[in-house]
């Protein structure tokens, strides 16, 4: 069999896709836009629940792969059909292909896009994403002036359930991720206050319970309430300002710093491919599938795919399972012809 | 024919024409002494003083211009504006040479008023007396001028995009009833002269030939008396419903211009001027383009010349009163120069939701003490990039500031003086007039367009007020900041409150010309258009002033300029909501951007602060 | 009577079986966007009035939802019409119409 498949995109959803239909004996060519494989994921410092290594999982996918052709810090620019097959133009160069797998996964929502939370004007408001660096290279958080702070507050929804900033759907991910960093950074700082400022707590896989459950024996405070706003105080630190709804009454709180659960964006990069393809994105800007139910890593367009957190947020579990799903449609599809 | 010795020249068609005239006259009459009559004694102070003075001749300029010439209606469109003129200028000139030429034929005699209408009848042989061409040619002449006009008007009921219209203004039975006849009145009165011209072998190069043609296709003969009294009945029509139908505009613009050259204004209640003002409305419909709620959301039911015509005959509905945004661009279009915002906001009085009780609650709150007090308002609080941008370089000009609602401040009034909440607000411009006196600043500046609207027109502050833009200007002038200025392309957004509220146009832009390159978009200044954020509506939803922000951020894209540039937090906040890709900062932090020291500690970015540096190379 | 000092015990608890509703359906039905708050705080929490007096747009919209007419027609009145609770919530109700609504209530009560 020499039929050849384009896997777009190196993240967890693309690295797997292509470990599977390497296993099935394709040509796979893997195209990453940066300049390493692991997306996402390979910034990451420690993943939820059991709140291992994210390095462990990147390497294993890694490691798994062997006749990959694999496309560093190549973008793809178009795809054209030619015969019933595709024509990847990428960096100059143009590779035939028989089917394509999108695994393009999404960006971060650009905290700046919520003037109000003081992304980018106040120095001490970071992301998660920024927190995780911190965690995989100090092993803590740590201030602009290199202080550490005593006091850290969590805002939930950044860029998610928010239509003022275009993002009216739930990312899934950042209440289990807020709550595993304030675990993470109570740890880190045991005499530190950690405050979660959460609308609902979506703990809805396994373990995430247990870890809400962990966080409230460590002493991180849950306020239920969405931040309205922020402002800066003397020496940089930050006042936060959320109605504690239990209670009904506007809340207070001046930080050291301030962590936005950034949530999960589609990307878009993609938007070109898609015009390409004749896809159409969903009603949250991600890539639609042919069946949510039955068919969900089928897309309309004969012979292109699915995976990963390109089709909506996803956690690396869903992203995994996409990915085997999507190998094996890929096979059917090819066999088939 | 001996014209000395036509007395009384009569014929009963003439009737239908002299009842009709004669009852609008005093119609007119009556009405304009009720409305005066009950101006008020400071009104009416204000016309005795100022009637004999330069401002009576001033109105009488302005009378020409607007009400005879349409000036304003040709800045919108020449077609436009050469279809009112005709019918206007040519039907007043149409009158007056009229009346001059049966006063040279009568040497001079009064004649009745019926007399220069129907000269034709009565006179078929002008052409051998002394000048008898010359006034038939200008008298076909004038015909022809208003002719093209009619011509035009009909062509616009069915075509108005070349007119420069988008939308026409929907009319009332009555309103079409009087149109038609106004319609007609004309192409009669060529018909008749026509017919007269054909039976005599009279008229000039229009009525000359026309008669000729009907003398070889019609049977004239019989249609000679039917076509006078056509005439006649046509006029007499238009006369009688013009009171009760738009056409009151004609009289009623004129009295309007002298009443404003006097300086009579719109009140905080209705008044008879509001009358004037309402039956000035010609219900011409360019209003009807400029709302953005008609061509952005489709609503097209309550743009203000339908609230105008509600409110003249009845009580408008609480759909038509609410269904605004107070953004002053169809105040701006109005070619009579109805103020269409106050009268708006008056009638939105009659709901008096909240009051003196209210804010009680409002008491013992202090503002920081401060020489120069900035004032952020409650909209600033949600965009800190622009009051820190804003504070940064007033550190750098070593502005001794104190930004004095940094903890939070109490709401300026506006948006409740915008929704007709008049007594309620004045509890809040007290409250807070007291706030920022003992704060004891010497100069206010805030960065909300809203507040400093309502600070300029309603709190009557002892010290100087600016916009942040403007005070940066003067910072600028001052020497006190010095700018980079790079070729980076800027479009300048003027939001309502700042531009069309306090005519503050330039400032902004001669202070963005410090740090690039202006260039406008095709609705700038005066024209701009609205953000879709305005506070001064209530009933369009969340996603409908995203579709009027979108659309607006387009038309400010379209000229390909690197950021859109606003003044506004709310302005901000909306356009940032409803875009991905374009760049939007206020006007501070591009100033911020370019500020040559680049040693003060700052840590703002504009978004995409790649592309600007970019395009700058 | 003879006062023997007992009274009915008066229950404590939101009876939906017999709330009236009526303003809450009112309102709904001129301001629809009045169902879609997901009680997140964000306006409340900027609320202009709210740092000086009890206030809490979100807690007046849940009175009214269950059947607390009353007690929210009194809060409405402390609200300035600012509208920078329009610009926080990211449900975008329309929360200014609301507070208009509710007042308009009031009037006709």
């Amino acid at each position: 069999m020499n039929k050849t498949v384009a896997v777009i995109g190196g993240g967890v959803a693309g690295l797997e896709t292509s470990i599977q239909l390497e296993k099935l004996g394709y040509n796979v060519y893997l195209f990453e836009k940066n300049s390493q494989l692991g997306g996402h994921a390979e910034k990451w410092d420690r993943l939820f629940p059991s709140r291992r290594h994210a390095s462990e999982v990147i390497d294993s996918l890694k490691n798994r792969i062997n006749n990959v052709q694999i496309n560093l810090a190549t973008q793809v620019n178009d795809i054209k059909r030619e015969n019933g097959a595709f024509l990847v133009d990428a960096n100059g160069k143009s590779q035939k292909v028989d089917a394509i797998v999108l695994t393009t996964g999404f960006e971060l929502f650009p905290a700046n896009k919520k003037e109000e939370y003081g992304y980018g004007i106040f120095e001490n408001v970071i992301t998660s994403a920024e927190l995780e660096s911190m965690f995989s290279s100090n092993g803590k958080p740590q201030m602009v002036d290199g202080n550490t702070p005593t006091k850290v507050a969590f805002i939930h929804c950044v860029g998610s359930r928010d239509e003022k900033v275009n993002r009216p759907y739930c990312s899934k991910v950042c209440c289990v991720t807020a709550v595993k960093q304030a675990i993470e950074v109570k740890e880190a700082l045991p005499s530190s206050e950690v405050y979660c400022l959460y609308m609902d707590l979506r703990m809805f896989g396994p373990g995430y319970e247990d870890l809400y459950k962990d966080a409230q024996v460590k002493g991180v405070t849950f306020i239920r309430g969405r931040l309205s706003e922020t402002s800066e105080l003397e020496g940089g630190r930050v006042l936060i300002k959320a109605e504690d709804t239990l209670s009904s009454k506007p809340l207070k709180i001046s930080v050291d710093m301030v962590i936005l659960m950034v949530g999960m964006s589609p990307l878009p990069s993609t938007e070109k491919l898609l015009k390409n393809l004749e896809l159409e994105p969903n009603n949250d800007g991600f890539i639609q599938v042919k069946d949510y139910h039955l068919e969900p890593t089928h897309t309309k367009a004969e012979g292109v795919f699915v995976a990963g957190a390109c089709t909506g947020p996803n956690n690396i579990t869903d992203s995994v399972n996409a990915a085997h799903s999507a190998a094996l449609e890929v096979h059917k599809y090819l066999t088939s012809k | 024919m001996d014209l000395h010795a036509m007395h009384f020249p009569y014929h009963p068609f003439v009737l239908p024409f002299t009842i009709g005239l004669v009852f609008v006259f005093f119609y007119v009459i009556g009405k304009w002494i009720y409305w005066i009559s009950r101006l008020g004694k400071d009104d009416r102070i204000k016309i005795f003083k100022n009637i004999f003075t330069l401002k009576t001749p001033q109105a009488v300029y302005e009378v020409f211009m607007e009400c005879l010439i349409h000036r304003k209606v040709f800045k919108k469109n020449a077609l436009l504006g050469y279809m009112h003129m005709s019918l206007a200028l040519g039907w007043f000139l149409l009158i007056v040479l009229g009346n001059l030429e049966t006063r040279y034929f009568t040497h001079g005699r009064i004649n009745p008023p019926y007399f220069p209408i129907f000269f034709e009848f009565f006179e078929h042989d002008l052409i051998s007396l002394n000048y008898g061409r010359f006034w038939t040619f200008t008298m076909d002449l004038l015909l022809l001028f208003i002719l093209t006009g009619v011509g035009l008007a009909y062509f616009k009921r069915f075509k108005s995009k070349p007119l420069g219209m988008q939308k026409t203004t929907k009319h009332v039975p009555i309103d079409r009833l009087a149109l038609t006849a106004l319609w007609l009145i004309f192409p009669l009165r060529l018909f008749a002269e026509g017919v007269t011209a054909g039976l005599y072998d009279a008229g000039s190069f229009l009525t000359n030939p026309i008669g000729n043609l009907f003398a070889s296709t019609l049977p004239i003969h019989y249609l000679y008396y039917p076509s006078w009294w056509a005439y006649s009945f046509a006029l007499g029509t238009f006369f009688v419903l013009l009171p009760f139908t738009r056409y009151m505009h004609i009289p009623t613009e004129i009295l309007l211009i002298f009443l404003r050259k006097y300086g009579i204004a719109e009140k905080d209640i209705h008044s008879t001027y509001t009358k004037v003002e309402l039956s000035s409305c010609s219900r011409c419909g360019i209003c009807i383009d400029a709302c953005q709620l008609g061509s952005d959301l489709g609503i097209v039911s309550t743009q203000s010349t339908y609230f105008i015509k509600s409110l003249r005959y009845d009580k408008p509905s609480d759909l038509l009163i609410d269904s605004c945004m107070v953004c002053k661009r169809c105040d701006q279009v109005c070619p009579v120069g109805i103020d269409i915002a106050s009268i708006r906001a008056n009638e939105r009085k009659e709901l008096h939701l909240f009051d003196e009780n209210s804010y009680k609650y409002i008491n013992g709150y202090r503002y920081k003490s401060a020489k120069v007090a900035y004032f952020t308002g409650c909209m600033g609080h949600l965009t800190p990039s622009v009051y820190k941008a804003t504070l940064a370089l007033f550190d750098k000009a070593g502005v001794d500031y104190n930004f004095i609602d940094k903890d939070g401040s109490i709401c300026c009034g506006r948006p409740l003086q915008l929704s007709g909440q008049e007594d309620a607000a004045k509890q809040l411009i007290e409250k807070n007039i007291k706030l920022i006196e003992n704060c004891g600043a010497t100069i206010l500046v805030t960065s909300c367009p809203i507040c400093a609207k309502i600070f300029n027109d309603n709190y009557n502050l002892k010290i100087p007020i600016y916009h942040h833009s403007q005070y940066l200007l003067k910072l600028a002038k001052e020497k006190k900041l010095t700018f980079n200025k790079t070729d980076i392309k800027i479009t300048y957004h003027d939001p309502c409150e700042l531009g069309r509220g306090l005519g503050v146009y330039d400032e902004p832009r001669e202070l963005l010309k410090l740090a690039g390159n202006l260039i406008e978009s095709s609705n700038s200044r005066e024209n701009s258009l609205c953000c879709g954020g305005s506070l001064g509506i209530t009933n369009i939803s969340q996603e409908q002033r995203h579709t009027i922000a979108s659309i607006t951020l387009d038309e400010l894209s379209a000229n390909k300029a690197d950021i859109v540039a606003t003044a506004c937090p709310l302005c901000k906040k909306t356009f940032k909501s409803a875009s991905e890709n374009i760049m939007i900062a206020d006007i501070s932090e591009i100033m911020l951007d370019s500020i040559s020291d680049k040693s003060i500690k700052h840590n703002l970015k504009i978004e995409n602060k790649e592309v600007i540096v970019k395009s700058s190379k | 009577m003879v006062n023997f000092g007992y009274t009915i015990l008066p229950v404590h608890i939101l009876d939906l079986d017999k709330a009236d509703l009526n303003l809450a359906k009112a309102i709904t039905f001129d301001e629809p966007s009045f169902k879609l708050c997901i009680a997140c705080g964000s306006c409340s929490a900027t609320c202009t009035a709210g740092t000086f007096t009890k206030f809490s747009f979100r807690q007046m919209c849940h009175h009214i939802k269950r059947g607390e007419s009353t007690q929210a027609i009194d809060e409405s009145e402390k609200c300035m019409l600012c509208g920078k609770c329009t610009l926080a919530c990211p449900r975008n109700v329309n929360t200014r119409n609301i507070i208009r609504l509710v007042r308009k209530a009031k009037q006709t009560l």
